[in-house]
């Protein structure tokens, strides 16, 4: 057994288990252990010393909610080949819900959070129904449609949403110990981005989850070999709708404040781009994707502050118009990544590993 | 019960929804040829409506010359779009597609509103504006004149497919496009031909739009607006794509009168329109006049 040399010319695998075993190599698990040491390190502060600022701290928990949304949107759209243009929507009453339960119902927040994903699956395979039926772009301008209705349904119902005074959300708390500031609420999200990555991961080597490739792949077939499509189309809705409930709850217990506006079509778009940019049906693609487009913001932002020093800063259009800037720049992301890198970052750093991986031999 | 105004409210809606069936037309004539679905054509009828309001403004030309040169701008635009964006698309997976004209759709909607700013933006007068009688009933004229500009462009484009040499060639890549090049016709201008055509009369719409009520970022609603009509006609079918404009325009405002009258939930006026979408997906998917693709095993 080759297991403990660094230098192997292929991947050969002789048995089922270990193609579908979820770190390929030893390394690739010993540097996954490591980038989730090295992440529950970050927060800490020692004295005066602190690993990474509170901005850093902010992006991260940003990047985590969003990057469990977006993963479930790409379990459908990746995995599935389902378009739905309706994710923002999902994220949106996954953040109510919880709030909903937790402060009418009284349920503690720790199980509040999973029982409005729960919630937020339940609404997503209603919407999904439709995709029994129908497919592509048809499916597309229906979720459009959902997105609107659900996004009328905020603003209309006031016993839910709190209408447009928005809801306010309780801050996590664990076993009656509450989480203060974002170094501690960190943790929260960091735990439940781990056990979703890691339910994804073993979703897809499960029989549902090779169903699902099946059905995207070539659904007429899936249904010859006896895969229920409207089951695992169905199914897959209430999944990514699962993961889109569990991130917006995050997301409402963060923030402590739920307003009806922001779940609009942008959003959606944004976590479709997530997904895009990533790289269609790769679990890392959501999380690079993520990444990315939290980042690209801040990026536009730092442009425009360093241009602020120069002559340009003068010209009003560049100073006030950062919201525009940003969200023309997520829109030409979208476009020049579909043209140039349609496989997204995942293949990127496919590419990387294996490069590195016969360095400096590259034959 | 207001008889007055609901009759009223169904002339608006008549008059809203020709210029969504011009609309839908535009989308569904770049979907007929090249299998592209569009959803940035609001963006078009924004970008239409800026440009002429800038030319209008700024150099104080007379409005025919403004709105000329912002129709061969639009060609150009339409064709540039085709040849540098959708181009390399061609053989992608349909999502791709599609993100790729979300992409431009906010990339657009963001460059515009960043050029001309959020507020809306009144036209220069061109038509005198004091209502018009026309049995009882009073109908602003530039309504009047956004009506017959519809019908005008209606009827312009079942005559442009039914007997021009390049509609016809259009109509040939639609229904085939490798019998199509084998009889001599290039896809790769009807292509772009279908975008340009596109855009121009998109353009117009938004112009005629601006002219009525201020051109605004409010305009590029039209392409979101455009996908009830198109799903109730039949995504492949131009007759469809004015029907399914006209229902909708009427729906929407039936829709307020129900509103206003009985429910009072409000807001229904924008929404009513995409549970009818809903509905109709599920037991139409192929809308009133689409051609039905029926798959055996």
């Amino acid at each position: 057994m080759a297991t403990n040399t660094m230098m192997r010319c292929g991947e050969f695998k002789t048995t089922y288990r270990a193609d579908t075993t979820i770190f390929p190599t030893p390394w690739s698990r010993n540097f996954a252990i490591l980038g989730v040491v090295l992440l529950v390190l970050a927060p800490l502060r020692i004295g005066p010393f602190e690993f990474v600022s509170d901005y850093v701290i902010t992006l991260m928990i940003q990047i985590g909610y969003l990057g469990i949304a977006a993963l479930g949107l790409n379990i459908l759209v990746g995995f599935t080949g389902q378009i739905s243009l309706g994710h923002a929507a999902f994220f949106g009453f996954g953040a109510f819900a919880s709030a909903w339960l937790n402060n009418v119902l009284g349920i503690p927040v720790f199980f509040s959070i999973p029982l409005a994903a729960l919630w937020t699956t339940a609404v997503g395979m209603i919407v999904g129904i439709p995709a029994g039926r129908i497919k592509g772009l048809y499916l597309a301008i229906a979720t459009l449609a959902s997105q609107f209705i659900l996004e009328d349904f905020f603003a209309r119902a006031d016993w839910f949403t709190g209408g447009s005074a928005g809801s306010l959300a309780a801050p996590f708390s664990l076993f009656g110990h509450e989480i203060q500031g974002d170094r501690q609420y960190f943790y929260v999200v960091l735990a439940y981005m781990l056990v979703m990555y890691l339910l994804a991961t073993n979703l897809l080597r499960s029989r549902d989850g090779r169903a699902f490739v099946a059905v995207r792949d070539h659904y007429l077939s899936a249904e010859v070999m006896g895969v229920n499509l409207t089951k695992y189309r169905i199914l897959s809705f209430g999944i990514s709708s699962f993961y889109a409930g569990i991130g917006g709850a995050l997301y409402g217990h963060y923030l402590q404040y739920v307003s009806v506006e922001g779940f609009n079509i942008l959003l959606s778009i944004q976590f479709l781009a997530m997904v895009i940019i990533g790289g269609l049906g790769s679990v890392m693609g959501a999380l690079l994707g993520t990444i990315f487009m939290v980042l690209l913001p801040e990026v536009m932002q730092g442009l425009v502050g360093v241009l602020k020093t120069t002559e340009w800063g003068n010209i009003p259009a560049i100073t006030d118009g950062l919201t525009w800037i940003k969200q023309a720049s997520i829109g030409l992301a979208i476009v020049l990544f579909l043209i140039f890198e349609p496989d997204g970052l995942a293949h990127r750093w496919r590419m990387i590993k294996a490069y590195w991986k016969l360095y400096p031999f590259s034959y | 019960m207001n008889v007055e105004l609901l009759i009223q409210l169904i002339i608006n809606g008549l008059i809203i929804g020709t210029l969504y069936g011009v609309v839908a037309m535009c989308f569904t004539l770049i979907y007929k040829a090249s299998q592209i679905v569009n959803f940035a054509q609001g963006e078009f009828l924004l970008i239409g409506a800026w440009v002429c309001w800038w030319l209008l403004t700024t150099f104080h030309l007379p409005f025919y010359a403004g709105f000329l040169m912002t129709l061969v701008f639009m060609m150009v635009f339409g064709i540039l779009l085709q040849v540098l964006v959708l181009r390399p698309m061609i053989g992608e997976p349909i999502i791709s597609v599609i993100m790729v004209t979300i992409g431009l759709s906010i990339f657009f909607q963001a460059i515009m509103n960043w050029m001309f700013g959020i507020f809306v933006q009144p036209f220069p007068r061109i038509f005198e504006t004091r209502a018009v009688d026309i049995f009882g009933l009073n109908v602003q004229p530039a309504y009047l004149m956004s009506l017959v500009i519809s019908v005008f462009i209606m009827a312009g484009f079942a005559w442009f497919f039914k007997y021009s040499r390049l509609g016809l060639a259009m109509r040939a890549t639609a229904f085939d496009q490798q019998v199509a090049q084998s009889l001599g016709i290039s896809i790769k201008r009807m292509f772009a031909m279908s975008w340009a055509i596109s855009a121009m009369v998109s353009a117009l719409a938004g112009v005629v739009v601006g002219v009525v009520s201020g051109v605004s970022a409010a305009l590029s609603f039209f392409g979101i607006k455009v996908f009830p009509a198109v799903i109730l006609g039949g995504l492949d079918s131009i007759i469809g794509a004015v029907v399914g404009g006209l229902i909708i325009g009427v729906l929407e405002n039936v829709a307020e009168y129900v509103d206003g009258q009985w429910l009072h939930i409000g807001n229904l006026y924008t929404v009513a329109p995409f549970y009818v979408l809903i509905v109709i997906l599920m037991i139409k998917p192929y809308g009133l006049f689409g051609t039905e693709t029926i798959e055996r095993v």
